[in-house]
Parts: C-alpha cells; sequence; structure tokens
C-alpha cells in the first residue's frame, strides 16, 4: 500500500460512513408511513418516562422553594418584654447559622391578630395582651434544609426565654419523600420501556434483514466482511432512535405548553409566579442521544442475532 | 492456483456432493467442469469460493489452504474469486452500475477509481450505455454480462462460473464463452462449469468431468501437452 492510498484510507473510510447513513436514511424516508410508525411508537415509549420526570422536576421546583424558604418562629415566654425581645433578636443575629432576625412585638403581634382572626372585640375585653412576642428567625441559606433547620430549632428551644419554637417542614419532607418514590417509579417505569424500545428497534431490523435476505447474501457472495453488512442496519436502528427521540422531545414539549396556561392560572391563585419549566438542553441532548444510542443497542442486538444466519448457498 | 487433494463432501444426512476428489489447476488455465446435474459441479465450484466447506481432504486456492482459513478470514477469500451465476445474482433496486460496483464498494474503494474500473468493466461486456438501468431492463443474456462484469471489476485472478450459459440461446452462449476467453488470455484463470457438451468441445479447452461426485476425466485440450 502506497503513502498515499494510506493517507486517503480515512477519508475513504468517513465517505463510507456518510454514504451508508444516508443511504439508510433515505430508505426510511422511501418508506415513510412504516417508518414514521415504527419512530412514533418509539417516541411515545419514551415520551412517557420523559414526561413523568418534567412533572417530577416542577414538583422538586416548588417543595424545593418552599423547604429552603423556611423561617422558625420562635415564640416567647409571656413573661419576656419588648426589650427583652429585641436585645435577643439582637443577639441572634449575631449567630452564625442564623441570616436575619425580625422581631415582632407584642402590640404588633395583637395588631395583626385583631386584623386578621376577626376576633377584635373579644380581645377588647381582656385586661392585658395575651400574646407573646416573636422572632421570626431566617436560618442561613447553608442551614435551611430540613435536617439543619431542625437542630436550629432544637438548639433554639433551650433558650431560656423560649417557649415554643415551630418549623413547619413537616409536610415538605412528606412531599419530599413522595417525590424520591415517584422518581424510583419513573426510573422503573424508564428501563422497562426502555427496554421496549430495544424490542421494537430489534423487530424492525429483524424484519428488514429479512426483506434483505437476498442482498445480504449476494454481499456476502462477493467478499464483504459482516461488519460491512451490519453497517447499514446499525444505521438504521440509529436514525429509528434518533427520530423516535424527537418525536419523544416534541410530544413533552407539546404537553408542557398545552399544560403552561391552566397550572399558572391555579399558581396565581396560589400568589405564586411559578412557571411550569419544560425540558432544557441539556436534557434534550441527553434524550436524543440516549434514544439514539439505544437504537443502535436493539439493532446491534438484532444484526447479531440474524445476520449470521444469512449465509449464501 | 486451484489444488484439490482428495477431497470429500458429505452434506448431513448421508448425501455425499463428492468423494476422494484430487485435481490442479494451474495459473492462467481455463478449465470447463462438466457432468450431469448432481454430479457435483456446484458443490465443488462452493468448495473453492468456501460458500461451502470440504468435509475431508484439502483445498488450496491460490496459494491459501481454505482448509485452515478462519471464518473471519473468509470475506478476503472471496475478493480474490470472482463467481458469476446462472442466475446472476444482481440487486435488482439498484441501477446496473452500482451492481457492478459492489465488489469495489465492499473492499472499500475510493469514488472516483471505482467509477472509473466499472466503466472499464462495463464497457469491456459491452454494457456501458446501460449503466443507469435497473437490472430487470436487460435481457437475460445483457443481465449474464453484468453478472460478468461485477465477477471481473475488482480483478480477480480467478474467476468460477456455474452454468453461465444455462439460459442462454447458442448465440449468446458462444459470447459469453468469447468474453471468457478474452479475460483468460490477459491471465486470468477460469474454472467454468457446464452441462453444454457441444459449447465446450468447440472451444478445445481442458475438461474435467465429474460423475456421482467423483472424477471421471480430465481430457487437456487437444494440441496441447
Amino acid at each position: 500500500m502506497s503513502l498515499s492510498t494510506l493517507l486517503r484510507a480515512p477519508q475513504i473510510w468517513l465517505q463510507r460512513h456518510a454514504q451508508v447513513a444516508l443511504s439508510s436514511l433515505g430508505r426510511l424516508f422511501n418508506n415513510s408511513l412504516a417508518s414514521f410508525m415504527t419512530c412514533a411508537v418509539i417516541g411515545i415509549a419514551l415520551a412517557l418516562p420523559i414526561g413523568l420526570h418534567v412533572i417530577l422536576n416542577n414538583l422538586q421546583t416548588i417543595s424545593g422553594g418552599w423547604d429552603s424558604g423556611a423561617s422558625i418562629s420562635l415564640f416567647l415566654e409571656q413573661s419576656v418584654s419588648d426589650e427583652q425581645a429585641a436585645a435577643l433578636a439582637q443577639k441572634l443575629r449575631l449567630h452564625q447559622r442564623i441570616e436575619s432576625v425580625e422581631l415582632v412585638r407584642k402590640d404588633a403581634a395583637l395588631a395583626e391578630f385583631r386584623r386578621l382572626s376577626g376576633f377584635a372585640e373579644a380581645l377588647e375585653a381582656l385586661d392585658n395582651n395575651p400574646l407573646p412576642a416573636l422572632l421570626v428567625i431566617q436560618p442561613k441559606s447553608d442551614y435551611s434544609t430540613a435536617e439543619t433547620a431542625q437542630l436550629l430549632v432544637r438548639e433554639l428551644g433551650l433558650l431560656p426565654e423560649a417557649d415554643i419554637v415551630q418549623l413547619d417542614l413537616q409536610w415538605v419532607r412528606r412531599l419530599q419523600a413522595i417525590t424520591v418514590i415517584a422518581q424510583r417509579a419513573v426510573l422503573v417505569l424508564a428501563t422497562l420501556l426502555g427496554l421496549a424500545v430495544l424490542l421494537i428497534i430489534g423487530n424492525t431490523i429483524r424484519l428488514e434483514i429479512q426483506n434483505r435476505q437476498a442482498e445480504i447474501e449476494i454481499t456476502k457472495l462477493i467478499g464483504a466482511t459482516n461488519a460491512f453488512i451490519r453497517r447499514p442496519f446499525l444505521y438504521t436502528g440509529f436514525w429509528y432512535g434518533l427520530f423516535g427521540g424527537i418525536i419523544a422531545w416534541l410530544l413533552v414539549a407539546i404537553s408542557v405548553t398545552l399544560l403552561r396556561g391552566p397550572v399558572s392560572n391555579l399558581a396565581n391563585l396560589y400568589e405564586s409566579a411559578f412557571d411550569l419549566s419544560s425540558l432544557d438542553w441539556m436534557n434534550i441532548l441527553a434524550l436524543l442521544a440516549g434514544s439514539a444510542i439505544l437504537g443502535l443497542i436493539g439493532s446491534w442486538l438484532a444484526v447479531g442475532k440474524h445476520l449470521s444466519a444469512v449465509e449464501p448457498s | 492456483m486451484i489444488h484439490f487433494d482428495n477431497v470429500s463432501k458429505r452434506y448431513p444426512g448421508g448425501h455425499t456432493g463428492l468423494s476422494n476428489v484430487s485435481f490442479r489447476i494451474e495459473a492462467e488455465e481455463m478449465v470447463f467442469l462438466t457432468g450431469h446435474s448432481g454430479a457435483g459441479k456446484s458443490t465443488l465450484l462452493k468448495l473453492i469460493g468456501l460458500l461451502e466447506r470440504s468435509s475431508g481432504g484439502q483445498v488450496h486456492v491460490n496459494g491459501r489452504n481454505l482448509t485452515r482459513l478462519k471464518n473471519s478470514k473468509i470475506p478476503y477469500h472471496r475478493r480474490e474469486v470472482g463467481m458469476i451465476f446462472q442466475d446472476h445474482r444482481l440487486l435488482h433496486d439498484r441501477t446496473v452500475f452500482d451492481n457492478v460496483a459492489l465488489p469495489l464498494v465492499v473492499s472499500g474503494l475510493g469514488h472516483k477509481e471505482t467509477g472509473r474500473r466499472v466503466r472499464a468493466a462495463l464497457d469491456k461486456v459491452g454494457l456501458l450505455h446501460k449503466e443507469k438501468e435497473p437490472p430487470v431492463t436487460l435481457s437475460g443474456g445483457e443481465q449474464q454480462r453484468v453478472g460478468i462484469a461485477r465477477a471481473v471489476v475488482s480483478k480477480p485472478p480467478l474467476l468460477l462460473a456455474d452454468e453461465p450459459t444455462g439460459n442462454l440461446d447458442p448465440e449468446l452462449s458462444r459470447e459469453i464463452m468469447d468474453l471468457f476467453s478474452q479475460f483468460n488470455q490477459v491471465g486470468v484463470t477460469l474454472l467454468i462449469a457446464t452441462h453444454d457438451i457441444e459449447l465446450i468441445t468447440r472451444m478445445n479447452k481442458r475438461i474435467l468431468t465429474l460423475k456421482k461426485g467423483t472424477l471421471d476425466g480430465d481430457t487437456q485440450a487437444e494440441g496441447s501437452a
């Protein structure tokens, strides 16, 4: 082999691959209805776990927001005066785990209670203010997870001035636990449907091999290696996977668009600016790469099993 | 070029294709292989192209011991053996050009060189003007010539033909044989299986005769040594 042919080898190799990739793509388009249906089945199978994944991500955004926004309500003993409370607030502001402390004086608490509760007249009948002073404590962001906030709650509860310390995170935690279960379920579902995609592509490729049996025999007669014969089928599987992935992406994107309006309505009712998020670019890339790889694996399995059975006679 | 040493081929189920066949064909020879159908002509050709493996004895082709050749090396062996079939074995969803180009595509030849060689081969068999046609629009004789162009396009040193004139009238058969003679004159070794006795006696070449799987006769061409 001369140097020039040696140098041209990679170029020819690329040329051949591009040719095979394009011709297998052309084959799919020639038989567009059947190919589309196969891709659609793959797309729907992939869209299901991907859609659930998007929903879960959104749920986590919501519950995550609540979690990190958790503040601790420290109700002081009735005997603690506003001045003492202010001093304590000042002291706590220096605490390394506390971001900010808001003091709600007894009078202010009473005024707010009067305004919001509707017990204004009943409160008039009381001689003195029954409400304690309240410190609303915002933990530093490093300490604002459910677990670390809980530690802070315990510490604050030990203060002599403290009466009740409240961290209302129980339901957030429950939601998180449910989310973890749901994530697991989505993972199981994704595995099963991924397997289904493998089978769909494998079966499609098997039929394709049967249809092209004569061609495979003739090419083998002429001296084609198994790799050469395998190549167009692998590309076909790759295209099926890729197009299935694109359809899955479109299905999820369309669904999210359809849901966005009603969800933001609901969010408005809760006075939240929550916006339903769809797949980001990284997710889309991962989806397309994953589905293309599934296609490759599916066709590889089918080709490995069925191609060796075709020998020229 | 071809050396059979005590070669046997038994099929599962007890049928014997060949038994104890020995002969030697030198490079640049043109040899006919004849015998009744079922005598083992096709089996013998299949052993040379490694479409089948012998069950006994040694087969050497082009300096290679086929008995010991690994399955993964078979494609490379077949590239050195041009094969021509009675039923042409063309791909009907591709043009004549693409059919002839197939052996070059398979062995990874560049685009330009492929085009040049395919046109040369088609020109040789007189079908250059049909390169863009699909094979089905061609007559039987023309399809056979496409098959021949495909077999020679990669310039293999050895050509095998299994009943290449089986479906052709005498006129076309003679044309095909003339083509084979021309290849032989430029140094290609040919082994042609046929039961057309009349045709091969006229060609005046060496004839191997098979009978029930054994070598029944080996007649040299008249006037040669």
